[in-house]
């Protein structure tokens, strides 16, 4: 059944360049996946064969196409892929006549993100990712704006490097684990020899850091954003960019040790992200490449929380720190998409994203005003809304280690915890900027009439908008679907505390958290 | 379900309701928002004898580890929701007439409610990571607020500073909550167990204070709290002066007593009190040259709530005594202070959006009823012996600068303050409300409606009576008058006769003039222009943060993109040009690219695998 989320918008995009009616079999497609993915979110099991496939493809190697709900991480990424994608499809602009590639294009996007993060196999896995990059960079070349040759050439050549440093590194992996095949459950149930986890892990870091635009591999992120068109950037800074995420965590078990050694690096490049690019953001003067340079910073938050996984050196030694990443991935897909939605309508409103020819708008753009600063105050980590959750979690992986064991002092992951923790000033600086000479003050030439976001463009903004605000009231509601997820061989400890007992709000609690402490 | 979760239902509903759809009903959302908050006003007194068990539900759980949302109602917080929620009441009603006719009236109350559901969650928190998410919202409805007529440059930059300034300080409180929870075991406060004493637990105490220096304004972050005099006056009155700011000293304050006074018993405390004493004398010395009648107030606040800040620090050698002296000074302040920011929302709204008090003058006769007012809130804010609330709780806040009866160094400074806050009030007081009228404005002035008139009515009460001791016990965690104080006497000579000196200063100096006598002087001038000091953080911000921001995006685009990954890419555009020869355009040579990158992937696998 699983195989319908990939199939569904495949199978749109064919009609559609066959000669169906672009927008409506599109829309379709998407409203039917965000619909099927919420269905096998809300009735998973914990068993990772409900609905799922598994199909032998070649013998020898031993590859299958198998797709299925991994674990909590497959199924909220899964998630996040069809939420934004149906934001994307209600908000594209489509230039007249483009219709049979804007929106088949679109719907590739979506089908080979849903197809890496749903693939129980490596090689499936890697493939879809490609699948999907292929529609962007033509996206980008063919519909985007202003400098678009430039920046397709330049994200093509990046991407083409890390997949091929990636495949180079996942090469390796198959061979050292000599496991029966190239699923997961396969290779995760093998070791591979310390010696080569080193090596192994260092083109892993690189391949997956620069399709995550780990700092100094990001130059090509903001102008690629800027320049595509409103739903490949949703998509891609939204869900694409995850996967390299994704990928480091899903393969973390099986190169736990080897990372350790580039845990040193790994912390000088995710400061790189969040302080020398956050300063980058700062001094931005076009609001996309603003938006892009900071969806750039925030992903070294994921990698703060990454790095604290690998000092702690396993999932149950740091068990807030896998479950942060993820939903900090997913808030920040939201918003990113969010806002890269709204500027799009911003400039179509007033001709100009330029921030010194801007101002004013909230006057005669109210809703809009109103949206672009939730997403805003979500990017920034604005308690309530999805994205504190995320950071907040992740601030306390980087000192579980402390509260463990406070005698041991402050950490190289503490330290570096505490210099991200000024990446939240430094994009709480950007952000108020860039609505300050958006929105506020007197209203300029741009700005004077520009019309306020209609009935049908308010849709897909508000829809995102609600899963910032959903999960950021109530946070269990997205990581409960972690729930089934076993980090460890070593049960949960539960301790009831007779003196407070918990209310009766959470449907569900995973093994009854300990009062914050589990001493 | 607890009732009192209703303390955050009741706001946070009148928030949404108006959000969702109340808002184009002007009226109607100012209606639900106002009876919101009266509604957790009776829940305050509803609760305020009784004993209730904490109650809280997981928030955020992963194996092994909850944070929680959990409210805690005992002493400490019953007292403070009750000032609350009174002070919010009064400012509702009073906003009714004040924002009567403004164009985002909705918008408005919506911005009031979502600061009432914040601060009650910042009292009743029973964890420092709930409290953390409150306080951040809390600035964010401030943000709100004092960027109400964002329209106008000065108020939208106003909003900008509040915000970024508080998020500098919550830069260090997130650390300090972060050490504390691996130092004291645990994030709720009554399970935090008081660590041993250390470099490491003075380091988490002062960067937790750092939180308290932000929301309450101290130095060196006090700069945005004048500024943020741009928003309406009544969010003056309730956020600016009552609430709010008074956060960092309940934070704090919330430590000693649910941890203990000895988790300020080393260097942290000392310099807690130091700042707290610095801000209030810098504060006074500002507020004697400011001629806006709302940032005089704002000095002023900032000046009382260094007092606050300096009791709480002192409590490692007083222990929880010299806190609830600053609770208690927290809460006679919140009264008369809220009455003189909403005395001169109503004399701005007579005087025609006037808040020059040059231009003021005369006010005595035409508004007897604000004047009246007025004067029993300044009674209490330079403390008339015994007749007034801020008397009782100024006493206890200098008894706390004493060393077992004995002067020190911060006793000197407490006195000189207290000489100069009558100094400055007297001048307020002269030249605003007596005099004849120096504009058009105030000849005009007369008193205000009713629905304005009756919070000051009720505050000028509150203010005179809620220092006596029948009512103050009431809110025993505020209430430090328990046993004898050593030097009672000398702190009431030094308080009395810096009293009668100050006013008698100010009356000679500020009498039947029409412009300030001392504004050419050079020392009046640095208090005048604020010790210089927004000036100097603007030139850091300029020149530390935007140039290197600007630095950093020039090696950016021209190191980082222009040599290091821009030669990875014209390595690969050289082999692109094959690729351009089936002169398809680019862009099927990417797809080309792809594909084929894809068969190699299909290729590899296959016969590189094992």
């Amino acid at each position: 059944m699983i195989v319908l989320l990939i199939l569904i918008p495949i199978a749109a995009a064919i009609a559609i360049m066959a000669g169906a009616p672009a927008r409506p079999a599109a829309l379709g497609a998407a409203l039917l996946n965000l619909v099927l993915g919420a269905i096998f979110a809300l009735t998973f099991t914990g068993n990772p064969d409900d609905g799922g496939l598994t199909i032998q493809i070649l013998e020898k190697p031993n590859i299958h196409l198998a797709l299925g709900l991994y674990d909590g991480m497959s199924i909220i990424l899964m998630l996040l892929t069809v939420i934004v994608t149906f934001a994307a499809v209600l908000s594209g602009r489509c230039p007249e006549g483009t219709e049979r590639i804007w929106f088949p294009s679109t719907l590739f996007i979506a089908a080979g993100a849903l197809g890496a993060f749903l693939s129980t196999d490596l090689f499936f896995f890697y493939a879809f990712h490609e699948l999907a990059l292929i529609p962007t960079f033509i996206m980008i070349g063919m519909l985007g704006r202003g400098d678009r040759k430039e920046a397709a050439w330049k994200i093509t050549i990046y991407l083409a490097f890390g997949s091929i440093v990636l495949l180079a590194g996942l090469l390796w992996l198959v061979n050292a684990a000599g496991a029966d095949s190239l699923l997961f459950d396969d290779l995760l149930a093998s070791t591979i020899p310390a010696d080569q986890q080193k090596g192994i892990a260092a083109f892993l870091l690189v391949g997956f850091g620069i399709l995550v635009s780990l700092f100094p591999f990001h130059s090509w992120a903001a102008p690629a954003y800027a320049s595509a068109p409103a739903p490949v950037s949703m998509l891609h800074a939204g869900v694409l960019k995850k996967f390299g995420l994704y990928g480091l965590l899903r393969l973390y078990p099986m190169i736990s040790e080897g990372l350790q050694p580039w845990l040193t690096w790994l912390i000088v490049l995710l400061l790189g992200n969040i302080l020398w690019v956050g300063f980058v953001t700062i001094n931005q003067k076009r609001l996309d490449l603003m938006l892009g340079n900071s969806s750039v910073m925030h992903m070294g938050y994921v990698f703060l929380a990454i790095a604290a996984l690998i000092a702690a050196g396993s999932e149950s030694a740091n068990p807030i720190a896998k479950p942060a990443a993820i939903v900090l991935m997913f808030a920040h897909g939201v918003s990113i998409a969010l806002l890269f939605g709204l500027s799009d309508r911003i400039e179509r409103k007033t001709g100009t994203l330029e921030l010194r020819d801007l101002g004013g708008l909230a006057k005669s753009a109210p809703s809009l005003a109103f949206l672009f600063g939730l997403a805003g105050l979500a990017s920034i980590g604005l308690p309530g809304l999805a994205n504190f959750a995320g950071e907040v979690l992740v601030f306390l992986s980087g000192f579980k280690e402390f509260a463990d064991d406070p005698a041991g002092g402050l950490g190289p992951i503490q330290v570096a915890t505490i210099l991200s923790l000024w990446g939240v000033v430094i994009s709480a600086v950007y952000i108020l900027r860039a609505y300050r000479r958006t929105f506020q003050g007197p209203v300029v030439t741009a700005t004077d009439g520009a019309r306020d976001l209609t009935f049908a463009e308010r849709i897909p903004a508000v829809f995102l908008a609600f899963f910032l605000i959903l999960p950021g009231l109530y946070p269990n509601t997205l990581i409960q679907f972690m729930a089934h997820d076993a980090p460890s061989a070593e049960p949960p400890q539960i301790v009831h505390d007779a003196d407070r007992p918990p209310l009766g709000i959470p449907r569900w609690s995973p093994g009854e958290g300990s009062m914050l402490t589990e001493h | 379900m607890d009732p009192f979760w209703l303390f955050l239902i009741f706001p946070f509903a009148a928030a949404a309701a108006i959000q969702l759809g109340l808002k184009r009903n002007a009226r109607l959302s100012a209606f639900v928002s106002t009876l919101s908050v009266a509604a957790t006003f009776v829940l305050s007194v509803v609760f305020l004898g009784s004993d209730n068990p904490n109650s809280h539900f997981n928030w955020a759980t992963t194996s092994g580890f909850s944070i929680q949302i959990g409210l805690q109602l005992d002493a400490l917080s019953r007292g403070m929701m009750f000032v609350v929620t009174g002070v919010g009441l009064l400012v509702h009603v009073f906003s009714l007439g004040y924002m009567k006719d403004d164009d985002g009236k909705a918008r408005y109350f919506c911005g009031l409610s979502i600061f009432m559901f914040s601060m009650t969650g910042i009292v009743l928190a029973d964890n420092f990571i709930m409290m953390f998410i409150f306080w951040e919202l809390v600035g964010f409805s401030s943000y709100l607020l004092i960027g109400h007529w964002f329209q106008k440059d000065s108020a939208a930059d106003a909003a900008k500073k509040a915000f970024l300034v508080n998020r500098i300080g919550d830069f260090g409180f997130m650390i300090g909550i972060l050490m504390l929870w691996g130092l004291a075991g645990s994030f709720v406060f009554d399970s935090m167990e008081l660590p041993a004493q250390g470099p490491l637990l003075t380091a988490a105490m002062l960067l937790v204070f750092c939180g308290a220096v932000g929301k309450s304004a101290q130095f060196p972050l006090h700069v945005w709290l004048p500024d943020a005099m741009e928003g309406p006056t009544p969010v003056s009155a309730l956020i600016h002066a009552a609430t709010m700011v008074a956060a960092g000293v309940y934070m704090l304050f919330r430590l000693q007593f649910s941890v203990g006074a000895d988790l300020f018993a080393n260097a942290s405390g000392e310099i807690i009190a130091w700042i707290g004493a610095g801000t209030a004398l810098l504060a006074a010395l500002m507020a004697t040259q400011q001629d806006d009648i709302k940032r005089v107030l704002a000095y002023s606040t900032l000046s009382q709530l260094g007092y606050m800040i300096m009791a709480v620090g002192l409590a490692g050698h007083h222990g929880l005594t010299a806190g609830e002296a600053g609770m208690f000074h927290l809460y006679t302040h919140a009264w008369f202070k809220a009455l003189l920011f909403l005395g001169s929302g109503a004399i701005i709204y007579a005087c025609h959006h006037e808040q020059d008090i040059w231009k003021m003058g005369g006010l005595a006769k035409r508004m007897r009823g604000t004047t009246a007012t007025f004067a029993i809130a300044t009674a209490a804010l330079i403390a008339v012996p015994y007749l007034v609330s801020g008397f009782y709780s100024k006493e206890e806040i200098l008894m706390q600068t004493l060393s077992h009866g004995h002067v020190t160094p911060l006793f000197f400074v407490a006195v000189f303050v207290a000489f100069l806050t009558p100094f400055y009030m007297t001048r307020l007081f002269i030249v605003t409300f007596l005099g004849k009228p120096r504009s058009h404005g105030a000849e005009e002035a007369r008193e205000v409606p009713t629905v304005m008139l009756l919070p000051l009515l009720i505050l000028a009460v509150l203010s005179v009576v809620a220092g006596f001791k029948p009512i103050a016990g009431m809110f025993s965690a505020m209430d430090p008058r328990h046993g004898h104080h050593d030097g009672a006497a000398l702190v009431l000579a030094a308080s009395a006769g810096t009293l009668v000196a100050g006013v008698l200063l100010g009356f000679l100096v500020y009498r039947r003039r029409d412009a300030d006598p001392l504004a050419s002087n050079a020392l009046f001038k640095v208090f005048r222009n604020k010790f210089y000091i927004d000036e100097a953080y603007a030139k850091v911000v300029r020149f530390g943060q935007d140039a290197v921001a600007a630095i950093a995006h020039f090696f950016d685009e021209f190191l980082i993109n222009g040599l290091l990954v821009g030669g990875l890419s014209r390595g690969a555009a050289g082999f692109g040009n094959l690729f351009r020869r089936l002169q398809s355009g680019n862009l099927q040579g990417y797809a080309i690219l792809f594909a084929i990158g894809i068969l190699l992937v299909i290729y590899l696998t296959v016969f590189m695998t094992p």
